[in-house]
């Protein structure tokens, strides 16, 4: 232990007591960084969050974070990070989903989750079924598309300026004087398995 | 024709209609750019819809295309009126994945710095609190106080307010020893003759109690379901302070005490936030006495940059210099939540890294997030007029809600 980050209670037998807690509906529990992540089947999310608020004393809902990989199916991640004020400790649960697939919301167990599952919401576009109020929270009235996905461009795709000449503002196209610098720090020697460019023909032999 | 009234009229005749107006989003008492939607019965507050985002920025997506180093000097921009203790759970997440040790010294100056950083911000709060229930002369005061701070922090980090003086493995800089003196005197002196001045003036003042004491009660329960942390939690009466009960870098080492409220009402999270400042100020003094010598910052090269004065010698520490602010450092794949106790309670970083020079993911976990949702429930059933002092009592800055 060498880090100075904060130090709660040790995780010895958390993963065992959350294995019998939930029982087959945790597909996953892994430690890690000093951490622990349970992985949970997304059906059964109420009745394992459930379980681990009254059984377990989780008694907070601190955080719900969405994470985009494209690459895997389903894509979404959503981590509900979860405290223990009596024990302590904290733990992670995840959930796996696509865009069409709703994931239960925990709004009846904590009413802290309404904000932070419409910001998930707005965020990736990932439904939450039982959430009465599933309306965007942090971008702006009208906007379209889901902002934190890896696929969103990193410039939106309007911009937003005051015309003198109508007297409102008024959305246009992005227009930028200059490409946004994104360099590509992948070395070559640690295994990069892209086509470098101008290397193209080295590979149609 | 000519408008003839039947009878003089007499009260109750009228049936009045719930209405809606707008609060904000520019409003001098909305710490910001706050529009809350209420619905009125007279001047009873019926029903409150907060909208917030009207600050976003993006700053999550923005980090995702930057390095792990220029990451940092975006949480100073997200809570600007307490920077430095923004950056402390960011550093603290890169570390943990890094599994980096922190020199002594180091450790000491930021938690020095972390609780300048809170009576620094619990000055704006209780001021502008004391304001919007109507006195002015407190506030003025206590602007005083914060001036000092961020001059403080001016002659370490050389920024007033968005430092970015915290990096992953220490500090940027050394203090010099003079500002660590400085800093004693202030705190031996001006801090508690202006503080203790201005809080003397509305703790025990009737007409302050009335526009705070039963406001907004919430229970333990509530507290606990509506995830709320740091003084709002603490007014509450649950004694949660992650500083106590999950020390980071050297607040294992310090000795303060944990106020709690007795009522969870305005009055009470008001008070516990003055008790901070004194406790914050016991910390400091504490941090200056016990301070060592010694490095600043890691001595790892692939993490923290070598001295100037190396790289006019060393080649090698030229290179690491170069290769650290072009493509940065590494952090090995996988993920952390770290929280903090920010001044405003918990400030909590889901950090993912997929093993490249940038963050994969990096989700902040903002406190006022948790605590403005609650508003609707906390104001229900009070008046127009005590939404103001709901609201300062809460310590709400939408830099850092709205990212």
């Amino acid at each position: 232990m060498s880090h100075s980050a904060p130090r709660y209670a040790s995780n010895d037998g958390v993963i065992d007591a959350a294995r019998e807690a939930l029982g087959v509906d945790l597909l996953d529990a892994v430690e890690a960084n000093g951490e622990i992540a349970l992985t949970v089947k997304r059906e059964e999310l109420l009745g394992c969050m459930m379980q681990l608020r009254d059984t377990l004393d989780y008694q907070q809902l601190m955080e719900i974070a969405g994470v985009d990989w494209p690459d895997h199916d389903p894509r979404f991640e959503v981590v509900y990070c979860l405290l223990s004020v009596t024990k302590n400790h904290r733990i992670r649960v995840h959930v796996w989903t696509n865009e069409d697939q709703p994931v239960p919301s925990v709004t009846g167990i904590w009413p802290v989750a309404g904000w932070l599952e419409r910001e998930v919401f707005d965020m990736y576009g990932v439904l939450f079924e039982g959430n009465t109020d599933l309306r965007r929270i942090l971008t702006d009235y009208g906007f379209t598309g889901h902002p934190q996905r890896k696929d969103f461009p990193l410039t939106g795709y309007v911009e937003l300026r005051y015309s003198e000449e109508h007297k409102r503002v008024m959305y246009e196209p992005v227009q930028l004087a200059q490409d946004f610098r994104n360099f590509d720090f992948m070395s070559p020697w640690e295994g990069a398995d892209y086509i470098l460019p101008g290397d193209e023909k080295g590979d149609a032999k | 024709m000519s408008l003839v009234q039947d009878v003089a009229p007499t009260t109750g005749d009228e049936t009045i209609h719930n209405y809606t107006i707008n609060f904000g989003p520019q409003h001098p008492a909305a710490h910001g750019v706050l529009r809350l939607v209420m619905e009125l019965d007279g001047e009873i507050v019926e029903r409150l819809d907060p909208h917030v985002g009207l600050l976003h920025r993006g700053t999550e997506k923005l980090i995702e295309y930057k390095t792990y180093l220029q990451a940092l000097p975006y949480f100073d921009r997200l809570d600007y009126c307490s920077p430095l203790c923004m950056e402390h759970s960011y550093v603290l997440a890169v570390e943990k994945l890094l599994d980096l040790e922190v020199p002594l010294r180091a450790q000491y100056l930021r938690v020095l710095f972390a609780e300048l950083t809170r009576i620094c911000n619990h000055m704006l709060n209780l001021g502008s609190h004391v304001m919007d229930v109507g006195a002015m002369t407190p506030n003025l005061w206590m602007f005083e106080i914060r001036e000092d701070c961020l001059n403080f922090f001016e002659r370490a980090s050389g920024a007033r307010m968005h430092a970015a003086w915290f990096r992953p493995g220490g500090v940027h800089q050394d203090v010099p020893l003079k500002l660590l003196t400085d800093i004693a005197d202030w705190l031996d002196t001006r801090l508690p003759q202006l503080f203790e001045d201005a809080i003397s003036l509305v703790a025990d003042n009737r007409i302050f109690k009335q526009r705070n004491v039963d406001i907004a009660t919430v229970s333990k329960e509530d507290a606990l379901k509506w995830g709320f942390s740091g003084p709002m939690i603490r007014a509450a009466g649950i004694p949660w302070d992650i500083r106590r009960s999950q020390p980071y870098d050297v607040y294992d080492r310090m000795e303060f005490d944990v106020p709690v409220g007795t009522k969870g009402d305005c009055y009470d999270r008001f008070m516990v936030r003055v008790e901070e400042v004194r406790q914050s100020a016991r910390i400091m003094k504490q941090c200056l006495k016990d301070m060592p010598e010694g490095p600043i910052a890691s001595d790892d090269r692939k993490v923290s940059p070598p001295k100037r004065a190396e790289m006019k010698q060393s080649m090698e520490a030229l290179i690491h210099h170069f290769k650290l602010y072009t493509e940065g450092f590494k952090v090995p794949e996988g993920s952390v939540y770290v929280a903090t106790e920010s001044p405003k309670g918990e400030f909590g970083v889901y950090l993912v890294s997929d093993g490249t020079n940038k963050p994969y993911r990096c989700k902040i976990r903002p406190t006022a997030f948790s605590h403005l949702q609650a508003m609707d429930m906390m104001s229900r059933g009070h008046m127009l007029a005590d939404t103001t002092a709901i609201l300062g009592a809460m310590d709400i800055v939408f830099g850092e809600c709205d990212r």
